[in-house]
């Protein structure tokens, strides 16, 4: 049965300034997944924990974090913090018996780089073999 | 402060697994300042009993409060305007708060979120440990303003041990010997001579070996 996962992308302003310059349609061209949906932040370290549980509450399969390299963020330590808060759901999700990959950190350069896209195509491709996000509920 | 530390999020989730509505209660006391039990706490484990809930097929509708203290009557009475609208309190805040709820609401089911782990203070940031172990019969005066009974992992009286290597205990090399310390720090201020004191057998039932402690202020009763 086919699945596409439902994927929550959360990245700063300075890793995702390729979304403001090629828009939708260009991004898509470049090879990002549809399904992955994009919330830009000024800085990942704004990012609290209750956020991304809540994209896993709205449903998402996959979450993930675009933020700046950890030893030169913008904002200095922004994004280690933001990977503390992923590890903190990592350990949350193993608790509960869900796969802790389902969350990932990606510390990425600034503006337009390939890797912006290919953070996206490997949580696609992870998630999707994982299948729908047993937080979802079990099928009665 | 007291410091907490939240338990497992199944062991949650398994306590109110049978519950549809939840009262999820921080404290803005000691919990709130290590990050236990505070607000922001309570709004990572109302998403994750929600998350865990559901995993197993179940729905469940969470109220989230935080009370000023939950060691106090007054703010326990506070609970009143949630009145009917839980069948459960699970209590993000210390042993004493889940204790004051059941002591107070008799036939109120409480569970409580956090482990209850000891006094201390924050050593760096997201580091707390242990100072004082409430034993009420203090011997600050004594050691230096170190507390063996709290940091010595013997709680020995007449310390050190002999087991100590660079000042580090043996138990826990990573922790100092506070007997080591407790010797430089007293010959620093000029009070080497209070090391040849011999401490006395302790009288441990001030440290709750004689059961529930009270302390009774007269002055402040009316």
């Amino acid at each position: 049965m086919s699945f596409t996962p439902d994927i929550q992308a959360f990245c700063c302003h300075y890793t995702s300034q390729q979304t403001l310059a090629e828009g939708k349609e260009g991004l898509k061209e470049d090879g990002m997944p549809e399904n992955v949906t994009l919330n830009r932040l000024v800085c990942t370290g704004k990012l609290q924990v209750s956020t991304l549980l809540k994209a896993f509450e709205d449903g998402a399969d996959g979450v993930y974090v675009a933020g700046c390299p950890a030893d030169t963020c913008h904002n200095v330590k922004g994004s280690q913090r933001a990977a503390k808060r992923v590890a903190a759901i990592k350990k949350a999700l193993s608790e509960l018996d869900v796969e802790p990959e389902r969350i990932e950190m990606f510390h990425l350069e600034r503006g337009f780089h390939p890797e912006f896209i290919e953070a996206a195509q490997v949580m696609n491709k992870r998630i999707t073999e994982l299948g729908p996000c047993p937080l979802k509920g079990e099928k009665k | 402060m007291i410091i907490a530390e939240r338990k497992p999020i199944n062991e949650i989730v398994n306590m109110v697994s049978d519950a549809k509505k939840i009262l999820l209660l921080g404290c803005r006391g000691c919990v709130t300042v290590c990050s236990a039990g505070g607000e922001r706490e309570v709004e990572i484990l109302s998403s994750l009993i929600k998350l865990g809930m559901q995993k197993q097929g179940k729905s469940v509708e969470i109220i989230e409060g935080t009370l000023v203290r939950q060691c106090d009557k007054e703010y326990i009475d506070s609970i009143e305007q949630w009145k009917g609208q839980y069948d459960a309190i699970v209590s993000m805040a210390c042993g004493v708060g889940v204790n004051f709820i059941a002591n107070l609401m008799p036939s109120t089911r409480v569970y409580p979120a956090v482990n209850t782990s000891f006094f201390g203070g924050s050593a760096d940031q997201g580091v707390w440990t242990e100072q004082c172990a409430g034993c009420g019969d203090c011997v600050l005066h004594l050691t230096g303003g170190l507390c063996p009974v709290a940091r010595c992992a013997k709680s020995l009286m007449n310390g050190p041990c002999g087991g100590s290597v660079d000042g580090r205990c043996e138990i826990h090399p990573d922790v100092e010997c506070i007997w080591q310390s407790i010797h430089d720090r007293l010959g620093r201020t000029g009070n080497a001579d209070a090391m040849k004191a011999i401490a006395p057998i302790r009288d441990w039932s001030t440290a709750g070996h004689g059961g529930p402690r009270k302390t009774l202020r007269d002055d402040l009763t009316v």
